[in-house]
């Protein structure tokens, strides 16, 4: 596995586009946390401080920092395109199966990658989320810290499945841009599904039918956090009371089909003729 | 004699094209192999299949007698398919550094490999301002890094200019000298006769020949000549049961010999049936008329 990964981390990192791409996927949504967490002074007119807000209290801190970080996704989502696409343009793909790579370890090699990135990701974003939290928030006590962490687990399924679908993509298309185009219309894709389910169902079915598909089951490990804010403030209102937690068959769709996008880009390259 | 790889009634269809048909070969250990064959005939298709990146339709093929998984016999397998592939943005070091950890090699091997193709002046460059005699050599460097049992090279010489040519062939023969495999495809004939001993010849995915070079060009060889005695000399060779046929070309004679006979019994004969001649030279056919040969009567 090792061997794998290091594989892929020496032709990532000496590309120096997608070394670039990586470090801003890295550091972009650290800044912008780092940056709202400050108070902003706008030339003596008013401050802006968004800690004033609350929404750096925990346990909502991993809600909000999960859901705005998950954006930063698309940066390295072109990195996991371009090294499909790299290796097809290269030519590159056909000389490593050649060396010596079996199909099954060049797959498992962009796989484990996409995982470890994952995994630095989360952990960037927890400990960046717990000392801004520790800072601004009001409890600072274990059971409420360390309540809803599961946000974490949520955003690292996400990326995990996300970049899964971007390898799948790559793997069908062969050209970069192209991959990335296809994710566009596999968002409008669902959206007609959405259509057509409203027209033929109810409302409610459409919403429950749209849950099943890539990327709003993704969307849906981790709901907007507006509402909640609000609600935190008007605690009252009831109407606005939704479901924004995380549940088990959450994680249990977007695993399915990472399960299946992985299995996918494998059964292509292994039917293809290079 | 070991077995290096053994192939098997293998067909592939490509749609309504079938690019190799029943083909059946096998490689030993200690040979020079030439694949022969025209553009289209099939030679890369077969090299793809046997390493791993063309699915086969039909067949089998094994190498190293079938102990081994094919992803893990050609860790001990050195190739190279038509144009040379690497990673632009690295340098010969650093590409080869990666083929080293995909083949499970020692990085040590690096510099000794390029300095046999004299590249180690060069390996801090990019691959992306190499030259293609100089991208064409890194491949090779690339391919014998393991210590291959055998070579695998596809058309090693395509698109090089003469110096090219000259050094890929010096270092090919050098390779085989040293004792290693070698499978070589290509369509350029006179590069197989100057380097390999067996050959297979390829046309429209069929073979059509397969054994030493040497039995291929079967014929005892032919005389050219001339002579003052122009009619004598041909009524002769007409009636002399020693010689299949008799062609002329203006005042040229060519004589295909029936059995072995050399240029100096048949001079003395000549001189003792009172023809003189101006000209006489005993050649050989070469592999490129028996190819032709080969691949125009099927």
């Amino acid at each position: 596995m090792l061997r794998l990964i290091n594989l892929e981390l020496q032709k990532l990192l000496l590309n120096r586009a997608s070394k670039v791409l990586i470090f801003i996927s890295f550091i972009l949504p650290f800044t912008v946390l780092i940056l709202s967490s400050i108070k902003i002074n706008f030339f003596g007119f008013f401050t802006l401080e968004l800690g004033e807000l609350g929404i750096f209290n925990f346990p909502i801190i991993w809600h909000i920092t999960t859901f705005f970080a998950a954006y930063f996704k698309l940066f390295f989502a072109i990195v996991v395109v371009s090294m499909i696409g790299n290796e097809y343009s290269n030519k590159t793909i056909k000389q490593n199966l050649i060396d010596g790579l079996s199909k099954k370890e060049f797959i498992l090699s962009k796989f484990y990658t996409i995982v470890l990135f994952s995994l630095l990701a989360t952990v960037l974003i927890g400990v960046a989320s717990f000392f801004i939290g520790l800072y601004y928030s009001s409890y600072t006590e274990a059971s409420i810290i360390f309540r809803e962490t599961e946000f974490l687990l949520a955003y690292f399924v996400k990326l995990v499945g996300f970049f899964s679908l971007c390898l799948f993509f790559g793997m069908l298309v062969k050209r970069s841009a192209f991959a990335l185009a296809f994710l566009f219309i596999l968002y409008i894709f669902e959206w007609i599904v959405f259509g057509a389910a409203t027209k033929a169902f109810t409302l409610e079915t459409a919403w429950k039918i749209k849950s099943f598909l890539p990327l709003e089951s993704m969307y849906n490990l981790i709901n907007q956090p507006f509402q909640r804010v609000v609600m935190t403030k008007y605690p009252e209102n009831i109407d606005m009371a939704y479901d924004y937690a995380v549940h088990w068959y959450e994680f249990a769709i977007v695993l399915g089909w990472t399960a299946l996008f992985i299995f996918l880009s494998y059964r292509l390259l292994k039917q293809r003729d290079l | 004699m070991e077995t290096i790889l053994t192939i098997n009634n293998l067909t592939k269809k490509f749609g309504y094209l079938t690019a190799v048909k029943d083909l059946s070969f096998t490689i030993h250990k200690g040979n020079v192999y030439g694949i022969l064959g025209p553009n289209g005939s099939g030679k890369s298709t077969t090299l793809g299949i046997v390493l791993n990146v063309v699915n086969k339709t039909s067949g089998d093929f094994s190498w190293f007698e079938g102990q081994t998984t094919t992803h893990d016999a050609l860790k001990k397998v050195g190739a190279i398919i038509e144009n040379p592939n690497f990673y632009p943005y690295m340098t010969a070091y650093q590409n080869l550094k990666l083929v080293c950890k995909i083949k499970g090699v020692d990085y040590s091997k690096i510099d000794e490999k390029l300095g046999i193709v004299g590249l180690l002046d060069r390996k801090n460059s990019k691959f992306s301002n190499y030259s293609l005699g100089m991208k064409q050599r890194l491949a090779i460097a690339s391919a014998l890094l393991n210590d291959p049992e055998i070579l695998i090279l596809d058309e090693p010489t395509n698109g090089l200019d003469p110096q090219g040519i000259h050094q890929i062939r010096t270092l090919i023969k050098q390779i085989a000298s040293e004792g290693t495999t070698i499978l070589l495809a290509s369509h350029l004939l006179d590069e197989v006769e100057k380097v390999c001993s067996h050959v297979v010849v390829l046309r429209k995915g069929e073979k059509l020949y397969s054994g030493r070079v040497d039995e291929m060009i079967s014929s005892h060889g032919f005389f050219e000549l001339k002579s003052v005695q122009h009619e004598t000399l041909v009524s002769y060779l007409q009636n002399n049961p020693d010689f299949l046929s008799v062609k002329e070309e203006g005042e040229l004679i060519t004589a295909f010999l029936k059995e072995p006979m050399d240029a100096s019994t048949f001079n003395a004969l000549m001189f003792e049936k009172g023809i003189t001649l101006s000209h006489l030279v005993k050649r050989k056919e070469s592999l490129e008329e028996q190819f032709l040969k080969l691949t125009d009567n099927n």
